[in-house]
Order: structure tokens, then sequence, then C-alpha cells
């Protein structure tokens, strides 16, 4: 038992500081990548004693966003706003982030490992409710923002702060169409049973993924989790070009990095659960737990920690690929007026969101029984 | 295993200060709130004493009980909202319209 | 280990009760009321009640508590200055509520229910046997709270709605622009 939560409390510690630097690639993939795209240099100036242009190496802009930005912005003079609520001030950030980090602790990373005699699980909760988990800790993170945009006692902040908390809500019911939809599919809610169930190929070559299963689903959460996490094309409330910063203008210093931080860290989050539901978390296509089985070739054992690993490749491979496609999402499509966005969530997704979940229940009723 | 003593304790004093608030608080608002303490301290004697029986019984109620609570705070936010319209107070002590 | 939980939980509840009726500013008391029903909510996980428990932070801590928060927002509510209502009301309230729960407490506190009589079926909590439940025994009960929320919709969405032509538009434009005014 306390081997268990032992075990438990380094996993959720290694999901959390994982995610955390997963928000940092995302967040150099904002810089570089965004300057790839846009047919400019970016960040190129920091370096560390010159080495990088000493070895004729261009500057990939590393120094800049791990070292640089974090030490600017958490050195930084930490101000409240005259007349603000102090409390309410200093703690929306930390109300912000704290939902979707621990988020990432429900996550499957892997299938099992045994090290030593002891099997545990690669997940840090093994809730059997984890989808019921993820909803309520998504519907915690509206608190954060609004708090930040009322207490910051200026009525633009309060304009995106509402503007923000009233996007949050509305999508969060097309995210919970869109998982309901895979639950029916699945048959459980439990997030470590949903990545078991998509193991194995059809037809020798297409793994199964949930993607096949749930494609409008898939489109669903996909659009649903961008607009939850306030990331374009749906970042009205904190339009850089637009309202400053809307709900957090008047943070500065450390308090604006743990908000910024909250955004990338909310991408990750839906990331992940895109992984998760859709690609198959884990899942390698022909690798099962005792090797691989590849089609027309005979069986290759492998060592069972061997798997773990590679499953847990697996998973940071296709968070990160993930990552840096919605990063490009991004800095390709222009974003969405507040009017149309909730016209997308109310009038397009939940009615979009209501038929998949019929369809898919009719089609599970049809074939007889949850796959 | 919590005992049962316990939990109804724990209830019945969220109860009490639920009532309490409502008496002693004339914002319309924090009057809704100690409402929702009362709903939510009768919530936790169901689930505690369906525990205690093992029937699903008192969870299928506590679905209702917070269904119905839902439905009952939008209609009376509608409701207030509705009011401040008309009056500019969420004091209760102004609404005395229809005294005599 | 269970014990120790619930005694944090509950003095957690109980002081965070409090705040929601000693608190002058009502955002205060919105958060103190938020941090109440999270408690509450875990408090059904440790009873078993998993699903219930989740279902609770979900509706009421993540919907219903932003509709609060929403309607605190519009109407522009001011911190509370000053004594609010007569001292009579505050004495013979206070005494009153005292007495509630001294005699719900006489109710709970003989011995014969200081024990757990036994421990929950398997499968207790899941929501296996909750939708057994509400699809079997309580269908009309589930089917009628449906109707039930969509005319709680519709009758929000009619009674919180400006009636065009009606001197409120006006009187709604003076409230804001007057709040606004003096936020800054």
């Amino acid at each position: 038992m306390t081997t268990d939560l032992v075990i438990g409390a380094v996993e959720a510690i290694a999901m959390i500081l994982l995610g955390l630097s997963l928000c940092v690639l995302v967040l150099w993939f904002d810089r570089k990548g965004s300057a790839l795209i846009q047919d400019r240099v970016g960040a190129n100036r920091a370096s560390i004693t010159g080495i990088g242009a000493r070895l004729g190496l261009p500057n990939f802009g590393l120094i800049n966003t791990l070292i640089a930005d974090p030490l600017k912005l958490f050195t930084k003079e930490d101000f409240v706003p005259d007349g603000a609520d102090k409390f309410l001030h200093t703690l929306a950030p930390f109300l912000a982030l704290f939902p979707v980090m621990i988020t990432f602790v429900v996550i499957p990373f892997g299938d099992t490992m045994t090290i030593g005699g002891h099997t545990f699980q690669l997940q840090a909760a093994n809730l059997n409710v984890g989808v019921l988990y993820v909803l309520a800790t998504i519907g915690i993170g509206v608190y954060g923002i609004a708090l930040a945009g009322w207490a910051s006692n200026n009525r633009w902040s309060l304009l995106g702060a509402i503007r923000a908390s009233a996007q949050m809500i509305s999508y969060e019911i097309a995210m919970g169409l869109a998982i309901i939809a895979v639950v029916i599919a699945y048959g459980t809610l439990d997030l470590q049973e949903i990545c078991r169930a998509q193991g194995g190929v059809w037809f020798g070559w297409l793994p199964r993924w949930g993607i096949f299963v749930q494609p409008v689903g898939f489109l669903l959460l996909l659009t649903a989790g961008l607009a939850e996490s306030k990331r374009v094309p749906f970042d009205l409330p904190e339009t850089e070009s637009e309202l400053i910063q809307g709900y957090f203008t008047e943070y500065s210093g450390g308090k604006q990095a743990v908000f910024m931080l909250t955004d990338l860290a909310e991408h990750t989050m839906i990331v992940m659960l895109l992984v998760t539901f859709f690609f198959g978390g884990w899942q390698v296509p022909w690798l099962y737990r005792d090797g691989l089985h590849l089609p027309g070739a005979h069986a290759i054992a492998l060592n069972h920690l061997v798997v773990s690993v590679v499953g847990i490749l697996a998973f940071l491979v296709k968070v990160v690929l993930l990552s840096l496609f919605l990063g490009t999402l991004r800095w390709t499509l222009p974003r969405f007026r507040y009017d149309q966005l909730m016209r997308l969530g109310w009038k397009g997704l939940v009615p979009l969101g209501l038929a998949n979940v019929l369809a898919t229940a009719f089609v599970v009723v049809v074939s007889g029984g949850a796959q | 295993m919590v005992p049962l003593t316990y939990m109804m304790s724990l209830s019945s004093a969220i109860f009490a200060i639920g009532v309490a608030g409502m008496l002693l608080r004339r914002n319309i608002l924090i009057m809704f709130m100690s409402i929702e303490l009362m709903l939510n301290a009768v919530n936790l004697a169901f689930i505690a004493l369906g525990t205690e029986l093992g029937s699903m019984d008192g969870q299928a109620i506590v679905f209702f009980a917070m269904t119905v609570a839902a439905a009952e705070a939008a209609v009376g936010l509608a409701i207030i909202i509705a009011s401040f319209r008309n009056r500019e107070t969420v004091h209760a002590d102004d609404l005395t319209m229809l005294k005599w | 280990m269970q014990l120790a939980l619930f005694w944090f939980l509950a003095a957690l509840a109980i002081l965070s009760a409090l705040g929601v009726i000693a608190q002058r500013n009502p955002i205060h008391c919105l958060l103190s009321l938020v941090v109440t029903l999270l408690t509450i909510g875990v408090l059904f996980i440790v009873e078993g009640a998993v699903v219930v428990g989740f279902l609770q932070i979900i509706v009421y801590a993540g919907a219903i508590m932003v509709l609060f928060l929403f309607v605190i927002w519009l109407l522009n509510l001011p911190v509370e200055i000053g004594p609010t209502g007569h001292l009579a009301l505050k004495f013979f309230g206070s005494v009153g509520a005292a007495a509630l729960a001294a005699e719900i407490l006489v109710f709970v506190l003989p011995p014969h229910l200081q024990v757990r009589l036994s421990a929950p079926p398997p499968g207790y909590g899941s929501i296996d046997s909750l939708a057994q439940k509400l699809f079997s025994e309580y269908l009309v009960a589930f089917e009628v709270t449906s109707v039930l929320l969509l005319a709680a919709v519709v009758g929000a969405v009619a009674l919180a709605r400006r009636m065009p032509g009606s001197g409120a538009e006006v009187r709604a434009a003076g409230a804001q622009a007057a709040p606004g005014a003096d936020q800054v």
C-alpha cells in the first residue's frame, strides 16, 4: 500500500514535470517555429559566452526561451494595481494553473512496468472514472481566468475575463459531448482502459486508433479543446494585437509567467487528451506485451521492460508531433470574432456533438456492445 | 471508514450555518448562497446514509437533487437580475413593495 | 488515515461555510462557497460515491458557481459596509440556528450510530450501479428532470431578457455607465 502511494507520487511528479517541459517545447516552437512559418529569423541573440557562434552553429533560440525569458519575467517588479483586490489578484494565477497541472496525473503514459518483480501501472492515478476527473478539472479552470479579470480593477480586463469565461464554459459542453462519444464507443471511463482498447490492427495494417473509430469526435475535441485553452484561432480573450493581454493585462513579472504557463499547459493537456483518446496513447502498431507481431513475419519476442519503454517513447513522440501541429495551426489560421466564436460553439459544435453521440450510441447498440 | 455520526454531525453543522446565513444576511445573493449550503448539507446526509445502508438510492436522490438545484439556481438568479433591473437594490429589506 | 482525511475536510468545510455567511465582499463569499462545494464533493468520494462526487464538482462547483459569479459581475455588487439588518434578528437568528443544530445532533449522536454497520457492496458508487438505478427504478424522475431543465432554461432566458421598448434599456445603460465610472 505504501509502495503504491510512493510510486503514484513519483509518477505524478514526473507527469507534471513532463507536462511543464512540453510547455517549454511549445513555447520554443512559438518562437522559432513561427519564425520559420513566417519566413523570418526569430529569436537568435541570447547565448552563453557565444559558444554557438564560435562553433559556426546558427542560434536556435534555446537560451532565449529557456533562460533569458524566464529570468526576465521572474525578476520583474510584481505589483498589484491601485484599488484592486490584493488577495484575489495574487490568488488568480495559481488558481488558473493548478487545475491544468493536476489533469496531467490521470494521463496514461505507458502500459505496465515490472521492475524487481513489482508491477505498477504507468499512470499516476488509476482512477476508474478518469474521464470525469478530466471534465471536473477543466470546469474548475474557469475561476482563475474570471478572478484575474475581476481583481484587476480595470474594465478592459473585466471585459476580457467575461469573454474568456463565457467562451470556456460554452466549449466545455462541446468537449464533454466529444468525450462522451468516445466513452460510449469504448464502454469505459478509465483512461488506461481506453488506451488498451486501442491496441491491435485491422486488416493487418490499420491501427485500431480512436481517430478511425470516432473521426467526428476527433475534430470536435480538437476544435473545442483549442477554444477551451484559448489558443488561436480562438484567442480573442487575450489577443495580443487587440486587447493588449485581455484578462491578465494588469499582471507583470512572475504572475504573468504563471498565466502564460497556464496557456501552454492547457495546450499540452488538450494534446495529451487527444493522444489518449484518438491516437492510441502509448500504443505502437504491431507491438504487444510480449513483442512485435509484424504481419507476414514471425513474432519477435521482446523483454517486457523494453516494450514498456517503447510505449513511453511512442507516447512522447505522439504528444510532441501533435503539439507542433497545433502550434502550426496558431500561425496559419486567422482568429475568430467573438460572435462567430460563440455561434460556432453553440450552433455548430453542440448539435454536431449531439448527433455524434446519437450515431455512436446507435452503432454500438446495433453491433451488440462496446468494442 | 468514517462513522455515520461524524458525517451527520458535519451535515447538520453546515445546514445550521446555512440557516444562520439565511437569517443574518440581508443581501439576496448571499441568502441564495446559504440556500445552496443547505442543499449541499442535505446531499451529504443522503450520501452518508446511503453508504451506511449500502443502497444506491441515496446517490440517485442526490443526483436528482443536484439537477433540481441547478435549475433552481438558474431561475432564481434570473429573478434576481429582473428584480434588480427595476429596484436597483439587492438588499432584501428594501424590497417592500408588497408590504401593506 | 481516512479518519484524518475526514477531520481535515470537515474543518475546511465548516470554516469555508462560515466564510460564506460572514464575509462582506460577495466575491469572497462566492469563493468560500466554491471551497465548501469542492470539500463536500471530496467527502462524497471518501464515502464511496465516486461518480456523484465528481458530478458535484463538475456541476455545482464548476457550472452553478460560475453562474453566480456572472450574476455578481453583472449586478456589480459593492462590498457591504456597515451593519446589515436588525440586531434582534441577528441575535435570534444565531440562537435559532444553534438550536436547530443541537436538535439535529440529538438524533445523530446516540452511540449505536457511532460505528459503521457494514461495508458497502462491491460496485457501490460506480457508474454502472448508478445507471442501473437511474434507468430502471427512477426512469420517470429522470425524464421529468430533463423536462424540468428545459423549463428552467426557457424560464431563465425569458426572465432575464430585456424587453424592447421598455425603459429598462435606458436604465440598464445608465446603471452600467455609473458603476463603470467609479471602477477605474
